[in-house]
């Protein structure tokens, strides 16, 4: 009987000191976000925010309410942050899974192509998006100078940082550091694709086009489920970008909800207001997660 | 299965996300024995290493005094207000540091800076060596200064000479109307009359604040409560933002400037205005030789202002507060006292192009170069304090960014009317809290 519980405890014993490092590390934590976002805890608590009078559902209230100020702020960053996410979600997986598919087979410098394309992943954010607003600067950027001095496409200098291209102008950051990302995953998904397939398909006359359509991107299948998630998650709470590329205040166009909770809470000092706006992200991306899950696994099951 | 793997992969989407639900955490620096202090300085020279280079001999100098040894760290502005929220937060932080001091108000209300009463002040040397107005900035009226003043500056118009010269001006403007009329004779092609700071949230705010007082709004009543969308303060802002909008004196790249770009293109000689505060060693340090430039008080309205409109700058300044948790309270005062003795307040401010902050020092004949003298005649008769009230650091983001946005769109070509004006004021004034 002993030996009985001491072999069955073993395992749970060495998971102990991971499980106790998840709790201190990750739910402690948000838990405390939870709380917090219950409470009116603006700067004359946050010395003793424990003492922070509790707010009741008023801090949510204020962020749902659309008719006001607040929620309206917090409507809109919501709403640029979903259109934001998925053109960024789609170019990328786009992007990756054509390059991750023209580098399939062997040629000559695909190896240095492969390296060159994963440098903006491997490059530090910091670098990386400030060279990009750089380039964006109205009078003395790399783009308009390519755009209006050298090809002529457009009729003045547009505004990159400010104003509404701020949008695009975070879109085309976002998808060039997360693609190779999604390059990097497809192409060791690629690989376990057995060659025999396609020299089959090929015997049979089926092209390439069919080729991709019926053999790779069906292989590829539980490497997108996972690959769409992640990039989705990364890309909807994305603060490192807007956050170099603009500083703390965001143009509307591309006022990203990351960056919309930190001006809320930080620039504002109103912690309460930005943990409730936290929560109801956080509610948010469990939703659609645990949706995209139940949707994408019950279909691999019919087709099974 | 399926089910149990679903909640498993929604638990860690939870746990990805929940780095924005928990947020704050400071350093702990301020584990001291009575022989040390900490010393969180802003940066006030050209860079962090500029201010290291200026501030240890005086550190030393401290520490031959007194045998205490200052641990000096320089927290960039980006960071600073940040890095004093999670010290307020946690408990842990320096024992003596720089504010901005249009933020003193704010951070008093956190009760975090132990506040200067009579018996305090008795300590440093008393409260009289302090020039009033820079006192005025370091926390509400009617309390205890959260902090004392430390440097202080005030806004000024810089102009180019030989631009005037070439273009017939002979004197700088005095009024609005002037400076736009002269702005208007200097902006030829790819040249511009005046620099702006368009993106930069606290730029914008000192530049309206002074437009407000000029236009008779105070953007916070009597009680505290916010104002922004009075028909005056609209009126101020539009006058700012029509200068690139209507006036067309600014170059609409200025909009998205907010790194002190301005400056630069004054400096290598893009624009022929700048309005700034002490910009002395910043121009010294792209180039631009004293004489070149000459400095005179912002305009004004109407030639002979007066009155509570005559107000041309904002008392601007760096405030030294001492951290209530701090576990020497004996030598961070000690410390205060040095830092603010006419001795170092003289080779302080003389080494930053500022002005000190205490009475005894600004005889020193090194502040009466034509732009100090100007500095000091605008602090003394004309400047006024933002103001001291506790959501002052709200309404700065907040009609900071209202501006940003009034003058990307003027810089877009689209229209800054009245109208607009209003809504972005009433939008920013929405977002203030209710408390």
């Amino acid at each position: 009987m002993k030996a009985r519980l001491r072999r069955v405890g073993l395992p749970y014993l060495l998971l102990l000191p991971a499980l106790a490092l998840e709790l201190l590390i990750h739910l402690v934590p948000m838990l405390v976000g939870i709380a917090m976002s219950f409470k009116q805890l603006t700067q004359f608590f946050i010395r003793n925010w424990s003492g922070a009078p509790w707010a009741g559902l008023g801090n949510y209230r204020t962020a749902v309410d659309f008719h006001a100020a607040v929620g309206q702020a917090l409507l809109n960053s919501f709403l640029v942050t979903c259109s934001f996410t998925l053109l960024v979600v789609g170019l990328s997986w786009l992007l990756g899974t054509a390059a991750a598919i023209l580098m399939q087979d062997a040629f000559r410098g695909r190896g240095v192509l492969r390296t060159l394309f994963l440098v903006p992943y491997a490059l530090p954010v910091y670098a990386a998006v400030i060279t990009w607003s750089f380039m964006f600067q109205h009078d003395t950027g790399l783009v308009n100078h390519m755009l209006h001095d050298q090809l002529h496409l457009t009729s003045g200098k547009p505004f990159w940082l400010i104003g509404g291209n701020s949008f695009y102008a975070l879109v085309t950051v976002a998808v060039w550091r997360s693609w190779p990302f999604a390059f990097l995953c497809l192409t060791a998904g690629l690989q376990n694709i057995p060659r025999d397939l396609y020299e089959a398909a090929a015997l049979d006359g089926a092209g390439v086009w069919q080729q991709i359509r019926r053999i790779t991107l069906p292989s590829l299948r539980p490497v997108n489920q996972v690959l769409v998630l992640v990039l989705f998650l990364w890309t909807f709470n994305d603060f490192n970008t807007p956050y170099v590329l603009f500083g703390r205040s965001a143009p509307e166009a591309a006022d990203l909800i990351s960056i919309h909770i930190y001006q809320a809470s930080f620039v504002t000092w109103n912690f309460g207001s930005g943990s409730a706006m936290s929560v109801l992200l956080l509610l948010f991306l469990l939703v659609v997660t645990a949706a995209y899950l139940f949707v994408t696994s019950r279909r691999r099951g019919a087709h099974a | 299965m399926q089910t149990s793997r679903v909640i498993a992969a929604s638990v860690m989407a939870a746990v990805l996300t929940a780095g924005a639900a928990a947020c704050g955490g400071g350093t702990s620096t301020n584990k001291t024995t009575p022989k040390t202090l900490t010393y969180w300085a802003s940066n006030q020279g050209a860079n962090i290493e500029v201010d290291k280079a200026t501030l240890t001999p005086e550190l030393t100098k401290f520490e031959q005094q007194t045998g205490i040894k200052v641990k000096l760290e320089v927290v960039p502005w980006s960071d600073l207000l940040n890095r004093i929220l999670a010290a307020a937060t946690s408990g842990q932080g320096p024992d003596v540091l720089n504010i901005g001091n249009t933020w003193s108000a704010s951070l008093q209300a956190t009760g975090a800076l132990l506040p200067f009463d009579a018996a305090t002040f008795a300590k440093i040397g008393g409260k009289d060596r302090f020039v009033s107005a820079a006192l005025a900035s370091a926390g509400a009226a009617g309390k205890d200064p959260a902090a004392v003043p430390l440097y202080s500056l005030a806004y000024a118009l810089y102009y180019n000479k030989a631009q005037f010269q070439a273009a017939g001006i002979t004197a700088p403007p005095a009024t609005w109307d002037e400076l736009v009329a002269d702005g208007k004779k200097l902006t030829t092609g790819g040249h511009f009359g005046l620099a702006m700071e368009g993106a930069s949230i606290s730029e914008n705010i000192h530049q309206a604040f002074v437009f407000a007082k000029q236009h008779g709004a105070d953007f916070f009543d009597a009680a505290g409560k916010p104002q922004f969308d009075s028909p005056q303060a609209v009126a101020a802002i539009q006058q700012y933002v029509d200068f690139m909008a209507k006036d067309k004196i600014a170059a609409p790249g200025d909009a998205e400037y907010s790194a002190n770009q301005s400056v630069t293109d004054f400096a290598t000689g893009k624009a022929s205005m700048l309005l700034w505060q002490a910009a002395a060693s910043n121009l010294k340090a792209h180039g631009m030789a004293a004489d070149a430039y000459g400095v005179a008080p912002i305009p004004f309205q109407t030639a002979s202002a007066s009155g509570p409109t005559a107000v041309n700058s904002m008392v601007a300044g760096i405030n030294l507060a001492v951290f209530k948790n701090t576990g020497n309270l004996d030598g961070a005062l000690k410390f205060v006292k040095f830092m603010t003795s006419t001795g170092e307040q003289k080779i302080l401010n003389i080494a930053y192009s500022s002005l000190p902050s205490v009475t005894d020092a600004q005889s020193d004949p090194a502040f009466s170069t034509p732009d100090l003298k100007t500095l000091s005649q605008v602090l003394a008769t004309s400047a006024a304090p933002l103001p001291q009230v506790a959501n002052e650091s709200q309404f700065e983001t907040l009609v900071g960014t209202a501006m940003k946005g009034l003058l990307a769109d003027a810089a877009a070509g689209r229209p800054v009317t009245t109208a607009t004006v209003k809504a972005a004021l009433t939008k920013a004034q929405q977002q203030m809290p209710t408390s």
